[in-house]
């Protein structure tokens, strides 16, 4: 089942919008939001959702009040810095409490229970353009790179059920645990550009995380004309690693008019963006094809 | 004073505000980039590195001949990191979450401290202002661990020297982006006026909202997109302390952070003294509750 991944390394260079598009232009992919953390695709794609789970991942320790002796050997071996003191007694602070269990094993009072609480909330929805498989992580919670491997098992079993021939992805900002789970064995990594010291700086960290899992990358340069020279370097360093450049996008805040009106850049009548993002995705289909094939 | 500068959605503008409101800042400053994975202050504020060390993770290392196979490493661990096969404990360093769980309950000494490579952590100046900036190998999967490598030096620095300091935090609302504004006084949150920024500024705000650390918002890329962001900032009592209008001179300037003093200087400097006010009202707040 071949995967295609929308990947950036800097936020905000127009995953999402690209994403929209070539959802729309897929015509039958099953679309997945892989940015579990700050998922917005749904702002666009409008997904009814057919089935919801709860999701559970890791545990949480919580210190029983009246059972707690105040002998504070819990925040002795805790290594985050996640149990306090509160008056003569202690505290875990949910946010910071990595669930690792050791202050639960070492309490001599036997005063820490330890839960796998909610950590969000995944679903299996329709959108005008197909099915889609995406989830929200409640604020400040973690696990996100084993949320991110459940939507995908979830994008997959749909594309079998439904005989959908694609999975397309659109993933979260840098390169730590929701992108590597959102990368490893995918055939195809989009990588989403803008022409700034800091696109150029992060598009070369995140063609390294790619290269590291030997995911096979192509360039959408966007906002391609807000810096002539910056648009210079970057298309410098991508013939000098020999990456496709696929497409280069205009800015034109017609991709915020868009957004406002729930709609992709198509729908939106927005030629200047829909063209190279027409002409991206059939090299896209091209590409993923001669992947699959091999 | 700490402050925080974060974001929900990524690209509104974080590192470009952080780097303008440090040139701006009338005091002593320090500044971290906890930006880790994407980590940017340093293309902006062009430092001069003096030191980069290597920032490890403490994980077990397994020494067989001394196993007895009583499996309590193994039980223990929540993260699968450690797994016994007979008297062979088998360590997995990448999913270690550096918790020291098993090399306290080993009865045997069979497992020692080693370490993975989390990245490095760069320190310098920028003109008067300490820098300090953290970077994730490439294919380490966890943030925090670097990130509070980080923190630790810099509030070494604070506490020896009485900086303020600035973090450019990363984008989002889970760990890595709560990890990073947890040493902060103050909380910015940098947002552009369209859909995806004004979701994302709602889940960043419930993030942090459990932290009790005051919070105010700045609206980069004004005019844009709508007004809902500037609603929801009313509606929720979020204090705006700036908009900084849509300008692409900035994204076509050689030296951005110039531009952007240049172009709306009156702007960041009123950023700054908001901030300021922000800080001053909750200390006087905390001190009339223990008064």
């Amino acid at each position: 089942m071949p995967e295609v991944l929308v990947i950036s390394g800097k936020g905000g260079t127009g995953k999402t919008t690209a994403t929209a598009a070539f959802a729309q232009l897929a015509d039958g992919a099953v679309i997945c939001d892989l940015d579990v953390d700050t998922p917005d695709l749904h702002l666009i794609l409008a997904p009814e959702p057919r089935q919801s789970w709860d999701f559970r991942a890791g545990f949480r320790a919580e210190i029983d009040g009246d059972r707690c002796q105040g002998c504070g050997v819990c925040a002795d071996v805790c290594r985050f810095g996640a149990v306090v003191a509160e008056e003569d007694r202690f505290r875990v602070d949910p946010l910071s409490c990595e669930g690792c269990k050791v202050c639960v094993t070492f309490c001599p009072a036997d005063a820490i229970g330890f839960t796998q609480p909610k950590r969000g909330r995944r679903h299996v929805s329709e959108t005008r353009f197909g099915p889609m498989v995406h989830a929200q992580l409640f604020p400040g919670e973690e696990n996100s790179g084993l949320l991110v491997s459940l939507l995908r098992k979830e994008a997959r079993d749909v594309a079998k059920r439904r005989g959908n021939g694609l999975i397309l992805s659109d993933g979260a900002p840098g390169i730590g645990c929701p992108v590597i789970a959102s990368l490893t064995g995918v055939d195809l990594a989009v990588v989403v550009c803008e022409p700034s010291p800091a696109g150029r700086h992060d598009l070369e960290r995140i063609v390294d995380l790619a290269d590291h899992f030997q995911v096979p990358v192509a360039v959408i340069l966007n906002k391609a004309d807000i810096n002539a020279r910056q648009r210079a370097e970057v298309l410098r360093f991508c013939e000098s690693h020999r990456l496709p450049v696929i497409a280069e996008v205009p800015f034109d805040l017609a991709a915020v008019g868009a957004m406002v009106n729930g709609r992709t850049v198509i729908e939106q009548g927005a030629e200047a963006l829909a063209d190279p993002l027409r002409a991206a995705w059939s090299q896209i289909s091209r590409m993923t094809a001669t992947a699959h094939a091999a | 004073m700490i402050v925080a500068i974060a974001s929900g959605k990524g690209g509104t503008g974080k590192t470009l505000l952080t780097a303008a409101l440090a040139t701006a800042w009338p005091d002593p400053l320090a500044v971290a980039d906890l930006d880790v994975e994407a980590p940017n202050l340093h293309l902006l504020l062009e430092p001069d590195i003096d030191t980069v060390n290597e920032a490890r993770l403490e994980v077990p290392e397994a020494d067989p001949e001394r196993c007895d196979g009583c499996g309590k490493c193994a039980d223990l661990c929540q993260f699968r990191a450690i797994a016994v096969f007979g008297t062979f404990p088998a360590v997995f360093p990448e999913l270690c979450h550096g918790c020291g769980g098993c090399l306290m309950v080993c009865p045997t000494g069979a497992l020692k401290p080693g370490f993975r490579m989390l990245g490095d952590v760069c320190q310098g100046h920028a003109g008067e202002i300490r820098f300090l900036m953290g970077r994730l190998r490439i294919g380490e999967a966890m943030s925090p661990p670097l990130i509070r490598n980080v923190q630790e030096q810099l509030l070494r620095i604070v506490t020896a020297t009485g900086r303020d300091a600035l973090i450019d935090s990363p984008p989002g609302a889970s760990c890595p982006a709560v990890t990073a504004v947890g040493p902060a006084d103050v909380v910015l949150l940098i947002t552009e006026p369209t859909p995806f920024g004004l979701h994302d500024l709602k889940r960043a705000r419930h993030a942090f909202a459990d932290l009790g650390k005051p919070m105010a918002v700045v609206v980069n890329r004004a005019g844009i997109g709508d007004g809902r962001v500037r609603d929801y900032c009313r509606v929720t009592g979020l204090p705006v302390l700036g908009e900084i209008p849509f300008d692409p001179e900035i994204a076509n300037a050689p030296a951005p952070v110039w531009a952007l003093a240049a172009r709306h200087g009156a702007r960041i400097a009123a950023i700054v003294s908001g901030i300021a006010d922000l800080f001053d009202e909750s200390v006087a707040g905390k001190e009339a509750v223990h008064a």
